[in-house]
């Protein structure tokens, strides 16, 4: 018996005996929460084609336990954000983000959702940070599959640690009326 | 002798239902207790219904014409009528006469809706 680490990765520390393993209630809603994301596609140019390719045979996000694509926000964990987002389009991105069940996740998939990118004109949203809160941000133009999963598994690694009083904290509420979010 | 037999199967289905009350329990203690624990927030907007990101219009409880109800029940009704058929249509020879007139008696009360409905003008459409 003893404090060991497990040698699979990803597993949080446990303290293990013979056929059991102690650890803490944070580590292991973190590692469910982390290996069971349903993500929501919100796919509205090319990066949307090459989170096709990421969803497919090849890449298969289905390894990383989010095989489950949730077209409603109230079944959805990770609200995935890929291609240009307009001006018109902000309201809209906002209210599905607003209604996704807690606790949730953002990534920005590729320039334009991240920043704009090379559309720096009157009608595109320069960036999807400016309407709701944004976990993770994956450069590119549109980012090849590889990249779109390790942007999974940095939101997979922020799921792990995440405090799990986090989506009660003051803070979080201070981040959310930043936005204007209820 | 065959008592003890009993008693040790009567213990060995005991341990199923155990399993059955540890899985019941289970699922529904996690099920209740997410709810309970769980984070949630419940502002205006995110109660509304879900219409793709947009402010939804109108109610979804709206009437419309009981003409469509009346063609899709009929069509339902007299479909799997014809289902029936297809036995009857295979067996033709070997049923013979009999077979025939359990059908009709079968058909007639159909028939008579069916004339019923025709002469009600349920399938007329204006």
């Amino acid at each position: 018996m003893g404090l060991n680490t497990i040698k699979q990765p990803g597993s949080p520390e446990m303290y293990v005996g013979e056929g059991f393993g102690l650890t803490q209630m944070e580590k292991v809603i973190g590692l469910a929460r982390a290996n069971s994301i349903w993500p929501l596609p919100f796919a509205t140019s090319c990066c949307g084609i090459e989170f096709m390719a990421t969803m497919a045979a090849t890449y298969d996000l289905g390894r990383f336990g989010a095989e489950r694509l949730s077209f409603s926000p109230r079944q959805a964990d990770l609200l995935m954000v890929m291609g240009t987002i307009a001006k018109k389009m902000g309201p809209v991105l906002k209210q599905v983000y607003t209604q996704m069940a807690e606790p949730k996740w953002v990534i920005a998939v590729g320039a334009c959702a991240s920043s704009g990118g090379i559309f720096d004109t009157y009608s595109v949203l320069q960036g999807i940070d400016k309407v709701i809160p944004v976990d993770v941000y994956v450069p590119g133009c549109p980012p090849p599959p590889e990249a779109i999963l390790d942007g999974i598994l940095k939101i997979q690694e922020l799921i792990k640690h995440e405090p799990i009083r986090r989506r009660q904290s003051e803070e979080y509420n201070q981040l959310l009326q930043s936005y204007n979010i209820d | 002798m065959e008592a003890s037999v009993f008693e040790g199967i009567k213990l060995d289905y005991f341990a199923i239902l155990i399993q059955f009350i540890v899985a019941a329990g289970f699922v529904s203690a996690t099920f209740f207790l997410s709810h309970i624990v769980g984070p949630k927030r419940k502002g205006e907007q995110k109660l509304q219904s879900f219409e793709c990101g947009l402010d939804s219009i109108g109610s979804a409880r709206l009437p419309f014409s009981v003409k469509y109800f009346l063609a899709a029940i009929l069509f339902v009704l007299f479909d799997i009528e014809i289902i029936f058929f297809y036995p009857w249509a295979i067996n033709f020879r070997e049923l013979g006469i009999g077979g025939l007139i359990k059908m009709i008696i079968f058909i007639a009360p159909f028939l008579l809706g069916y004339f019923y409905v025709i002469k009600k003008g349920a399938l007329q459409w204006d």
